[in-house]
């Protein structure tokens, strides 16, 4: 009896490191193909450098974002305010940096929950065909005739404004992309042999969709949410520009831009320095997915 | 042809359904009763004042018969009464709605007139400098938000160059206008807002020309059409644009729902009067009735645009037509 489980316990155990050391060295082959496309490493190195300062924060800052000091309003950039200060004046450049944290965490949170659902969504539909699959298509057919912003817009009536809000209606509107994707994979692989192989080794078809066929179809859903967080960012400042996302006194770089608004002729710096940090993020990210897309694709045409 | 279009058709009847399923779920997520607003949350109206203003609005009753009564009645395009000014809601927004039409579709014809050159000459001289040039240009109008650079163009062509007006579509005076000088004064006023709503899709579209024409290019007949001893404009502008062209009116028809979305933040910027920013005051205001009928008819409107664009794809390309 002891015998049986013991080998039991090994060969899962050695198929464990196979698999291990075939996924290392697919992915050993994918970051080479991306670390040859500059571009891509730039826009991760954006990246991970605006990780560092959201992570950072209250280290980088000698002020504190919400601190409100009238005397000091509007000034412009100078040592003591390396960006300045808004109408209220609060030190511009803490606030950036901690807008920076509630851009990071809504588009990662966002698109995150966007693609859980999308690719649990997806992969049923592509799995189990038929009525299921005609049901959630339909469903993605509906919820993309729906502009964006005025489904979000019209939740936000709803359920008022607030970051966790935002987080959740992004990531409710934004599923239908992801699930298309992971959909056209699941049925190239499910005609696979290794499918028929578990089926007939009496495999559930939890274990088939979780263990065989999203793993092996993820890749264009991870290139979908490097984009995705990018839109997710961008989708987050339009919403606290409108003042209907992050709500003062909370940073946002929208949030900032809105208050850069009724400045527009005396505060250059409230407005340039948000715009510039959105448009670097989302440079960032849309390199970063431009360059997976081109490192994922086995077929890639020199372009 | 014409089996094709009835079959779309038919096929459009339970997305509409859909689309009226979920605008009403949005809406009545809501905790409280619509009913609560209207009577600004009196504390004098006693228990039974409100039983009775339920009863007569019908809310007391299941909400699938809610749902259906509701349905009933937007059939005859009655979306019932705002609650902010009392007026039918389907006024406000057949006074605002041929302003947003109207913008997004001076910009979609902007970015088909300038997308497509912009990618063929890409797509033709892959490398050069035009073509770096104008890579940089679109991943920078992809990242950059659109309310940023409306803000930025407002205060530089409008506050300190003055030349362009910066909200409304009309000047104040406009009554007093010459029909000739009425048409110049809401052009005048509507290029800002189209230029900066072409900006952000313009990035997309040239890109996605550049590649459908480059691969129209490595295709085998341009090379029978090389060999064969054709100009090589005939074999480009000709027979690769042709083909190239095809994938462009899918992503026209798709990117109207983005547009729709863009006019939000740029009507409450330019302070024009059009149904994104009729959402956007509603959503402040509480006003059910007009979100529920903006969301089914901005997504009724997506809708027709996605028909459009299949039904000119199936026009244009003979291959679906004489295939099957």
């Amino acid at each position: 009896m002891t015998s049986v489980l013991y080998e039991f316990r090994t060969s899962n155990f050695k198929l464990l490191v196979t698999k291990l050391k075939l996924a290392t060295r697919k992915l050993v082959n994918i970051m080479k193909r991306l670390i040859n496309n500059r571009l891509a490493v730039f826009g991760a190195g954006i990246i991970l450098f605006i990780i560092f300062i959201s992570v950072f924060a209250p280290f980088i800052t000698k002020y504190d974002p919400t601190y409100v000091n009238i005397k000091d309003a509007l000034l412009g950039p100078s040592f003591k305010h390396p960006m300045g200060t808004d109408s209220l004046g609060r030190d511009l450049f803490s606030r950036m940096v901690y807008a920076s944290r509630v851009a990071l965490s809504i588009g990662l949170v966002a698109v995150g929950l966007a693609a859980v659902i999308g690719v649990i969504l997806g992969s049923i539909a592509g799995y189990f065909g038929g009525k299921t699959d005609w049901a959630i298509m339909r469903f993605a057919d509906i919820m993309l005739c729906f502009p964006r912003f005025f489904l979000i817009l019209a939740v936000v009536a709803v359920i008022g404004p607030s970051i966790f809000n935002v987080m959740l209606i992004i990531g409710l509107t934004s599923w239908m992309g992801m699930a298309r994707l992971i959909r056209a994979e699941v049925l190239t692989l499910k005609t696979r042999d290794y499918v028929a192989a578990s089926k007939a080794l009496g495999a559930s078809h939890f274990f088939i969709i979780s263990r065989h066929l999203i793993p092996n179809g993820i890749s264009p859903v991870l290139v979908s949410f490097v984009f995705g967080v990018a839109g997710a960012i961008l989708t987050e400042a339009g919403l606290s520009f409108l003042g209907l996302g992050v709500q003062p006194p909370d940073p946002s770089w929208g949030n900032i831009l809105m208050e850069g608004k009724s400045v527009l002729g005396v505060g250059w710096w409230v407005i340039m320095f948000p715009g510039f940090a959105i448009l670097i993020t989302v440079l960032a990210f849309n390199l970063l997915g431009e360059g997976l897309r081109d490192a994922l694709n086995p077929r890639v045409r020199g372009d | 042809m014409l089996t094709y279009i009835v079959r779309r058709l038919l096929q459009i009847i339970p997305i509409l359904l859909g689309i009226t399923i979920i605008s009403f779920a949005v809406i009545h997520l809501a905790p409280g009763e619509p009913t609560d607003f209207m009577l600004q949350l009196n504390p004098k109206v006693d228990f039974q004042a409100r039983e009775r203003l339920n009863e007569l609005y019908g809310l007391n009753k299941p909400l699938y018969i809610q749902y259906v009564d509701w349905l009933k009645k937007i059939m005859r395009l009655d979306f019932g009464k705002s609650y902010i000014d009392r007026r039918p809601v389907i006024d406000k927004i057949k006074e605002r709605l041929p302003v947003t039409i109207l913008i997004n579709v001076l910009a979609m014809a902007l970015i088909f007139s300038l997308s497509i050159p912009i990618g063929i000459k890409s797509a033709v001289g892959r490398g050069s400098l035009f073509d770096k040039v104008t890579t940089v240009l679109v991943f920078l109008g992809f990242a950059a938000p659109s309310f940023w650079i409306a803000l930025m163009l407002m205060s530089f062509f409008g506050v300190r160059l003055g030349i362009l007006p910066v909200s409304g579509i009309v000047s104040l005076d406009f009554e007093n206008f010459s029909s000739i000088h009425k048409i110049c004064d809401i052009a005048r006023h509507l290029i800002l807002p189209v230029g900066v709503a072409a900006i952000g899709a313009l990035a997309g579209v040239s890109r996605y020309m550049r590649q459908s024409m480059l691969s129209a290019i490595s295709e085998d007949y341009i090379r029978t059409a090389r060999a064969k001893g054709l100009p090589e404009h005939t074999v480009i502008y000709k027979h690769a644009l042709r083909n190239a062209l095809l994938p462009i009116i899918t992503i026209l028809g798709l990117s109207v729902p983005g547009l729709i979305s863009g006019s939000v933040i740029l009507e409450t910027i330019f302070s024009i009067p059009g149904i994104g920013r009729l959402m956007v005051e509603s959503v402040f205001a509480r006003d059910y009735n007009v979100i529920m009928a903006s969301l089914v008819i901005a997504a009724f409107l997506t809708l027709l645009g996605n028909l459009l664009a299949d039904v000119a794809y199936v026009y244009a390309d003979p291959r679906i037509r004489y295939g099957k």
